[in-house]
């Protein structure tokens, strides 16, 4: 099948430093990935990279055969790592907004799973907790029927019961057409719901493997595995 | 359906351990329809590729089956379920059997130590 995401040599320096270096990788349809890797190895970049946030300055990285842009962010969700709405916005403006915005956005999606965890649509970005307003940012790019979600440490912020919640939802999601990859270091949490990882260090892709062949080979969990290849 | 994740094993052959326990069980009937793999996905919170590999090795082992249109269902074959049954046990056993033998209990020593054990669960059965 045809990749949705594919880096070839791909390379970022930032002045001296080299971000990402010779990054070669497939992501399919259908598959459920995650990007694991130390603080500073390079995930963010990555996902930077395929949002044309950033231009490589080596090799390339196509969405669904194509440079990032204007076409690709049609197929692309993307769920950044720091806070991206407008403070003075309440969920419901921000839903018109998406509605707006995209034309994948499903507005009763997002007002259903607003409503299971109890957010109130008419209140203002200001005024909600920091895990409140993680809440609402997933809820809004998970809630468009994208090709490619891009999810920067989705659950870092949130308490277990919404982590379990979250999951879910990527579970429920699950289209054989789309693609999700979610970038974390909170692997033992995602693990179950993996297909298979990228794990990434110092800039480098190390390894890209499906979850149960890093179990059978190593006799244990990729959170195991991981802890052991990237001892401090 | 009680799920549970362990890590030392594929996800997947530890999904397959966990549906046929409930088939042994009766967790799932003979001839029942399964949940669709997004459900069964959802309800133990795993990938749904990973639970539609172990469903499919379980079709391979014979004991799901697929009829085009309706539908995953369980095996009506009764000795079917019944080979697993004793598959289970015979592991049950095994993994005791190595317990028992890392406590230095072996062969004559280990069936009385069973026998005294049952007589005073029934014991305590009657009472």
């Amino acid at each position: 099948m045809a990749a949705i995401l594919e880096c070839t040599g791909l390379g970022k320096r930032y002045g001296a430093v080299q971000a990402l270096e010779n990054v070669n990788l497939s992501i399919e349809p259908g598959r459920v990935v995650g990007l694991l890797g130390p603080n500073g190895s390079g995930k963010t970049t990555l996902l930077k990279l395929a949002n044309g946030l950033l231009t490589p300055n080596e090799g390339e990285l196509r969405i669904a055969g194509q440079a990032p842009g204007p076409k690709t962010r049609a197929l692309v969700s993307y769920l950044p790592d720091k806070a991206f709405l407008a403070e003075w916005m309440s969920a419901r403006q921000l839903m018109d907004f998406f509605g707006d915005f995209y034309a994948d956005f499903d507005r009763a999606k997002a007002q259903d799973m607003l409503g299971r965890l109890g957010i109130d649509e008419t209140m203002r970005i200001r005024q909600m907790s920091k895990g409140t307003r993680e809440k609402v940012q997933l809820i809004l790019v998970m809630s468009r029927a994208a090709k490619l979600y891009l999810l920067d440490e989705p659950i870092g912020g949130v308490d277990p019961a919404t982590r379990d919640y979250i999951l879910d939802t990527i579970i429920r999601n699950y289209n054989p057409e789309a693609a999700v990859v979610i970038s974390t270091h909170l692997i033992a949490d995602v693990e179950p719901v993996l297909d298979e990882v990228v794990l990434i260090n110092g800039g480098h892709v190390v390894l890209q493997s499906s979850v149960d062949d890093i179990r059978t080979k190593y006799g244990r969990s990729v959170d195991g595995y991981f802890r052991e290849v990237f001892r401090c | 359906m009680e799920w549970s994740i362990r890590n030392d094993l594929p996800i997947y052959s530890q999904l397959m351990e966990q549906i046929k326990l409930a088939l042994v069980s009766g967790g799932f009937s003979p001839g029942e329809r399964l949940p669709s793999v997004r459900d069964l996905a959802a309800e133990a919170g795993v990938n749904p590729n990973t639970m539609q590999r172990a469903l499919q090795e379980l079709e391979r082992e014979g004991l799901v089956y697929t009829q085009r249109t309706a539908g995953r269902f369980v095996t009506e074959e009764a000795e079917k379920i019944a080979g697993v049954k004793k598959g289970l046990a015979a592991r049950q056993v095994r993994d005791f059997l190595e317990a028992m033998e890392k406590l230095g209990f072996q062969g004559g020593e280990l069936l009385a130590l069973i026998r005294e054990n049952m007589k005073e669960e029934n014991n305590g059965g009657d009472t």
